[in-house]
């Protein structure tokens, strides 16, 4: 080993010792922390059973929340997959929780509809609806972009929508961030560390 | 008589034993793992299936149908700058020698109008068509949304 490597390795090593020991403990979180920068659960939707429903609905709870539609085979079952799961890991806890799938499509979505898809995937998950005028809204507090994509010869489209999974407090404080990537395992992780806090 | 019937029937089973294998070890193409995941109210499902090419050159599967829904197009989802979309394909290509997923969260075959009611627990059947002429006809189970 020549000497200027081995000046360089000794100097990475002790690099990399400082910074361990400077760095401040891992944050608890694995999901992205938004304290303060997301708005407090705040909502005036129908729900898949027809009722006016509001964020007060669901004080008390800790609410995760979906974008999505019905006309979505693929990667809306996907997060409501993996959010049964995390209902299933969170065993009897599971029902200080509830999941809001908010629907992007509310001219096809009505409650009846939205009703069949959502407890289909599993009974914490309540659906909301309402209209175009307050479903975005709903998607522009939550900086949660969707487009209704062009109408296929037959009538169909598709709609672009976010992709985040939100997630509430008791209070209804928005507190962290995710996205079907997330594994049921993370998302159940940090739900447990939320609860454990409170 | 009697035996010379027997015979000769059986001699046909082999020869159409034979001629069944044949065709079966000429196809380099597998559908393998092939499974639709359920959805109420007649909505459109997605049909998922790996799809292995054991041949020397690479294929393209460029369309299915089923007699059990009015259309089944190829889809895949992306996820991009915090969005999810779904977008129509053309055609999905297998190299040579390898195997695709058409998977929750990328290709996928979207089901739609379905002709009876189908439930979980049933089986639809599916055929893949290829770029080389060749067409695959599967039998899927239909699971629970819920399925992983």
């Amino acid at each position: 080993m020549t000497f200027p490597m081995f000046r360089r390795l000794a100097l990475l090593a002790l690099c990399t010792v400082l910074l361990a020991s400077c760095s401040p403990s891992a944050p608890p979180w694995q999901l992205n922390d938004v304290s303060g920068h997301l708005p407090d659960l705040q909502f005036d939707l129908t729900s898949d059973t027809g009722k006016p429903m509001t964020a007060a609905d669901f004080r008390g709870k800790y609410v995760l929340m979906y974008f999505g539609y019905t006309h979505c085979p693929d990667v809306c079952p996907l997060t409501l997959v993996h959010l049964h799961l995390v209902m299933q890991k969170l065993g009897a806890e599971a029902d200080k929780v509830r999941i809001l799938f908010v629907s992007v499509d509310p001219a096809r979505d009505t409650p009846p509809v939205l009703h069949q898809y959502v407890t289909a995937f599993d009974p914490h998950i309540v659906g909301l609806t309402g209209t175009p005028n307050q479903i975005a809204a709903m998607a522009k507090r939550y900086r949660s972009a969707f487009n209704i994509d062009a109408k296929q010869a037959n009538g169909d489209y598709t709609v672009s929508h976010g992709s985040i999974i939100y997630v509430f407090d008791r209070r209804g404080h928005a507190r962290l961030i995710g996205n079907s990537t997330d594994t049921p395992g993370t998302i159940a992780h940090d739900l447990q560390l939320l609860m454990r806090q409170d | 008589m009697a035996r010379t019937i027997r015979l000769a029937l059986k001699l046909v089973a082999v020869a159409a034993l034979a001629v069944c294998t044949a065709a079966a070890a000429a196809s380099s193409l597998k559908a393998e793992h092939g499974w639709v995941r359920w959805l109420p109210a007649n909505l459109p499902a997605a049909g998922y299936v790996v799809i292995r090419n054991d041949g020397d050159k690479p294929v393209k599967l460029t369309g299915a149908d089923s007699p059990d829904y009015g259309m089944a197009m190829l889809h895949r989802s992306t996820q991009k700058n915090g969005s999810d979309s779904m977008e129509m394909v053309d055609a999905i290509g297998i190299p040579a020698h390898q195997s695709v997923a058409l998977a929750p969260g990328g290709y996928h075959l979207m089901l739609m109008q379905p002709k009876h009611p189908i439930k979980p627990g049933d089986t639809v059947r599916v055929s893949l068509h290829f770029d080389d002429g060749e067409t695959l006809q599967v039998t899927w189970p239909v699971r629970p949304a819920n399925a992983q």
